[in-house]
């Protein structure tokens, strides 16, 4: 299961996190969001040495505004507390996997 | 001769999966190759009203799994992957996909459309900043701020509507001087007090810098004029794109762009059917992409049993 991230977590699961972060964000009126919502839970349960977040934007939003996100889905990778790549739309499964 | 599928539908919309159940039914192994999740444009369709037997409308997405379900508990696999290329002329086809090669008796091509861009400067730079193609997906971003339109038909209009209850102000472009959107669509828009219409006009350039997206440079097709708008963000919708680039060169395309089958979905190549979006046709929809995928079904099915013979 992907990790639910909040503001209050956000900095123990991400920022802190020794392992990568992919952190997808989301929200439940969004189709595309939808598309990916179950490829981001199958790579969550496929892999151990990443961390797989997800991030609602209507629940987060100051979250969403730290990131800038004015499109969604979108995804971004965070290693070792910054962003080292990041992708707006829904994509499939290798693109993600890409991102890593 | 096991592995060979009767039938390889790539794309998972409604065209495609219409085409699996049928071809399903009718005791054929059949694949479909999807690369995102089912439903194809459907699935990003906040409510659908016009595809008969939901009487109070029913979600895109959740008619796609619908349809995903039901041509599945016949038998038809799906295939999770990204299709990368196509060999469609010899009698046995070969699918490539990301994750390897499949192949098949036939190739039932339902690709779909995708939306088509301004063509103006800046747009990819400015893409989910300041441009965006889905109003039901980024509108939210653009609470109380002032947005554009671009388009005249029904999808533009809706998301005029869908905008004007959410944002300060829209400005809906169009090329024309009316809105080409059904009847049922322009009302709406045309009443909402914080819609303004720029007619006969099109966006020549778009103004943006590091801190932010301003607006556009707005011409006037009539008289040439161009003139700065400002605005927060601008949602395209000029049209679809046919999905085709799998089949540039091996596929006859009508001069839009569009796969070229008449009413029994066959192409130009023997076992090869084009349904949905993707193929030369007058009326795009659900239930027309469904009824599609159940004629080439019908015509695969007979295409197969005349090579039998």
């Amino acid at each position: 299961m992907a990790l639910i991230i909040t503001k209050d977590n956000f900095e123990q699961k991400v920022l802190k996190s020794t392992k990568p972060v992919l952190l997808d964000f989301w929200a439940s009126w969004c189709g595309p969001c939808r598309m990916v919502g179950p490829i981001i839970e199958e790579i969550a349960a496929e892999r151990e040495d990443i961390v797989v977040g997800k991030v609602n934007v209507d629940e987060e939003q100051e979250l969403a505004a730290q990131f800038r996100i004015s499109s969604i889905p979108t995804l971004v990778v965070i290693k070792d507390g910054k962003i080292t790549n990041q992708a707006m739309g829904a994509r499939p499964k290798a693109q993600i996997l890409a991102l890593l | 001769m096991d592995h060979i599928y009767d039938m390889i539908i790539v794309g998972g919309g409604p065209g495609g999966y219409t085409a699996a159940l049928y071809a399903a039914r009718a005791g054929m192994k059949t694949a479909l190759i999807e690369k995102l999740s089912a439903g194809g444009q459907m699935a990003l369709t906040e409510q659908i009203d016009n595809y008969p037997g939901f009487e109070e409308g029913i979600e895109g997405y959740a008619l796609g799994f619908k349809m995903q379900q039901q041509a599945e508990r016949f038998g038809a696999e799906t295939l999770y992957s990204e299709v990368t290329g196509l060999q469609l002329k010899e009698a046995i086809k070969t699918v490539q996909t990301a994750d390897g090669s499949y192949q098949a008796k036939t190739v039932v091509l339902a690709t779909g459309a995708n939306p088509r861009p301004l063509g103006v400067a800046g747009e990819q730079a400015c893409l989910g900043r300041g441009i965006h193609y889905c109003a039901s997906c980024d509108g939210m971003f653009y609470k109380d701020k002032t947005v554009m339109v671009v388009g005249g038909g029904n999808t533009a209009a809706a998301d005029a509507l869908l905008l004007s209850r959410l944002c300060r102000k829209v400005i809906l472009v169009h090329r024309r001087d009316t809105l080409r959107a059904t009847k049922l669509y322009h009302s709406s828009p045309e009443q909402a007090e914080n819609v303004e219409f720029r007619w006969n006009s099109a966006v020549d350039a778009l103004r943006f810098d590091e801190e932010a997206f301003r607006g556009v440079a707005l011409k006037n097709l009539q008289t040439g004029e161009v003139t700065n708008v400002d605005c927060d963000g601008v949602f395209v919708a000029i049209g679809r794109n046919p999905a085709t680039e799998l089949v540039q060169g091996q596929l006859e395309l009508d001069p839009s762009g569009y796969v070229l089958a008449d009413e029994t979905c066959r192409t130009n190549l023997p076992g090869v059917f084009a349904v949905g979006d993707v193929r030369s046709k007058a009326l795009r929809q659900v239930i027309t992409a469904a009824a599609d995928g159940a004629v080439a079904a019908f015509y695969a099915e007979e295409y197969l049993a005349e090579r039998m013979e």
